[in-house]
């Protein structure tokens, strides 16, 4: 046991260095492009967006747990990344040559890629906060947001590590990322409230674990506990079932991979 | 054989689907010798060497290492080898300190115990000077000492080394010859790959020549090509109606093997240049028989690489890295 912890802590420091020794990488990792999300399409569409649709006061502040769990969808879905430039440079060989735990590396890879969501989306609640939003459960709802964040980035940082075990090149990975990520994106409650959307889509939106968790971060946000712990209550249950999926098929990859 | 045997390789095959990658080979290698898997690209020699440091499962078949089987004592066997791949397997952010601290904290060593080692292992390869600046402004030959380094840093008692020449520039490829020479001076098993002839030729004790998953041959460097038969002499003669009767007077001479008819003279097969050479001389000028020209040729690797794949190994020019 003692050595298992030697090794995790060795690897996902060597995340944290990695990512330390690139100054810009990590100034653009923290000040994120979803940041425009949430400043500009948030201000963007403050007039067009009716609040009898959205039911929030403005339209920035129904948007911003869309953009909370949209940095969780891109962060779990990039997970896998650096695992698959060590697998295509041999380094993973490496340190699959050594006497570890065969799941180390993987550990390490979640509790980093976990560790950096939660910064980025705290991050994007203080930049909320700045105008204005103010999270209707305060700091409890704030650390049950992040909860709810990290179960969903659980199943998709398996999904990504699956695919980084699976392709033949990254470029097919890339490919595959970029596909999955807007369709994820514009079928789910992030920027348009279910019931305001076309029946085929909220119909898909529906099986998207994406909207159960912003369905559960936008009363903890907007409204207060009375109305978002059934949603929270909810979405444990899903992500229960997603991470439970994504961490079979991810570790049956990492088999045959590995194998 | 009274010699230690530090690996023991039985029957192994490996396929992916339909395609046999290694195709039930069988070798040992001995305790404290440096011994080559030689072939071209795809040949199944990395798929060997990566079941052998237990990364990959054999479809059948078995490899251990020191009496220890690869699948079902890997954890124990992982403890016992050090591995060196390719050079790129170097993550660039990384400091070459670094990369040795990672690996130790993986072979459970405490922080005393790994910056001794580190410390030992880069005065070893002489990189102390270049430890702290992040791997991606070393040059390729500093890349492979940092890999060395990283692969002796478990204390191994065998090596296993990953074409550790590929893409070098000359010196670079001298200098890791070097070392190899010197861990097998300190007593370390060493087994690698090459598609490089002269690099198996002047480094290993004994080598396996593996084409398409097989293996064609085996045995030291100067067996293998005394195995071809010894040297060739080759005569052309100026007029080609006497050759039939020096063939006959060559034929049953003490120091040659055989002697073959080619449409300029003769190709004669000797045991000893020094014996042969003069009987050669001197039943010529009996018979009258005036040379134009004599070509001697001792067999280099590349010949039994020929006469025992049926081509030439492809990619046997090392390319010097532009970097």
């Amino acid at each position: 046991m003692e050595h298992y912890w030697q090794e995790i802590g060795a690897l996902t420091m060597r995340w944290v260095k990695r990512l330390s020794r690139e100054k810009f990488s990590m100034l653009f990792t923290l000040v994120q492009p979803m940041l425009f999300w949430l400043i500009f399409f948030g201000n963007l569409f403050q007039r067009t967006a009716d609040v009898q649709v959205t039911q929030a006061p403005n339209y920035i502040s129904f948007l911003a747990a869309g953009v909370v769990v949209m940095t969780v969808l891109n962060n779990g879905l990039a997970g896998g990344v650096d695992l698959l430039f060590d697998k295509e440079n041999g380094f993973l060989e490496r340190l699959m040559s050594t006497p570890i735990h065969r799941s180390s590396v993987i550990l390490s890879r979640f509790l980093f890629v976990m560790t950096i969501t939660s910064l980025q989306v705290l991050v994007i609640l203080g930049v909320a906060f700045l105008f204005d939003v103010h999270p209707a459960t305060g700091l409890l709802g704030v650390a049950t947001i992040l909860l709810i964040g990290m179960m969903f980035g659980v199943g998709l940082t398996a999904i990504s590590m699956a695919m980084a075990f699976s392709v033949k090149s990254h470029g097919d990975f890339f490919s595959v990322l970029g596909f999955l990520s807007l369709p994820m994106i514009f079928l789910s409650s992030a920027l348009v409230p279910l019931a305001a959307m076309p029946g085929w889509m909220s119909f898909l939106a529906k099986f998207n674990p994406m909207t159960w968790a912003i369905d559960a971060v936008r009363p903890l946000i907007l409204s207060g506990w009375s109305e978002a712990l059934p949603h929270v209550g909810m979405v444990v249950v899903v992500m229960l079932v997603f991470d439970a999926l994504c961490l079979y098929g991810g570790a049956k990859a990492f088999r045959r991979a590995m194998g | 054989m009274d010699r230690a045997i530090a690996i023991d390789v039985s029957r192994l095959c490996k396929s992916y689907e339909s395609h046999k990658a290694v195709d039930d080979i069988s070798f040992q290698v001995y305790s404290g010798e440096i011994f080559g898997l030689l072939g071209p690209n795809g040949a199944g020699k990395s798929t060997t060497l990566r079941t052998l440091i237990t990364l990959l499962h054999p479809t059948s078949g078995s490899a251990a290492v020191f009496g220890h089987d690869t699948v079902r004592e890997a954890d124990l066997v992982r403890t016992l080898i050090g591995y060196v791949p390719q050079e790129r397997a170097i993550d660039r952010f990384l400091t070459g300190r670094e990369h040795l601290e990672l690996l130790g904290a993986l072979y459970h060593l405490s922080k005393e115990e790994a910056a001794k080692r580190i410390d030992e292992l880069l005065t070893l390869v002489d990189l102390n000077a270049h430890a702290d600046r992040p791997a991606k402004t070393y040059s390729g030959g500093m890349k492979r000492k940092l890999d060395i380094a990283c692969g002796l840093l478990p204390n191994p008692r065998i090596l296993f080394l990953d074409e550790p020449t590929l893409g070098l520039d000359v010196q670079s490829r001298l200098r890791i010859w070097e070392y190899v020479r010197m861990l097998k001076a300190r007593g370390l098993t060493v087994v690698m790959t090459t598609n490089y002839l002269d690099e198996a030729d002047q480094l290993c004790d004994r080598l396996a020549i593996i084409d398409g998953g097989k293996i064609k041959t085996l045995g030291s460097p100067a067996e293998l090509k005394i195995a071809l038969g010894g040297d060739i002499v080759s005569l052309t003669l100026k007029e080609t109606d006497r050759t039939a009767g020096l063939e006959a007077a060559l034929k049953h001479q003490p120091a040659i093997t055989s002697v073959r008819t080619t449409d300029k003279g003769l190709d004669i097969r000797v045991e000893s240049p020094e014996k042969a050479l003069p009987a050669i001389l001197e039943a010529a000028n009996r018979l009258g028989c005036s040379i134009e020209f004599i070509q001697y040729n001792r067999p280099r690797l590349d010949d039994v690489f020929i006469a025992h794949t049926g081509r030439a190994i492809t990619e046997s020019v090392p390319q010097a890295e532009s970097t």
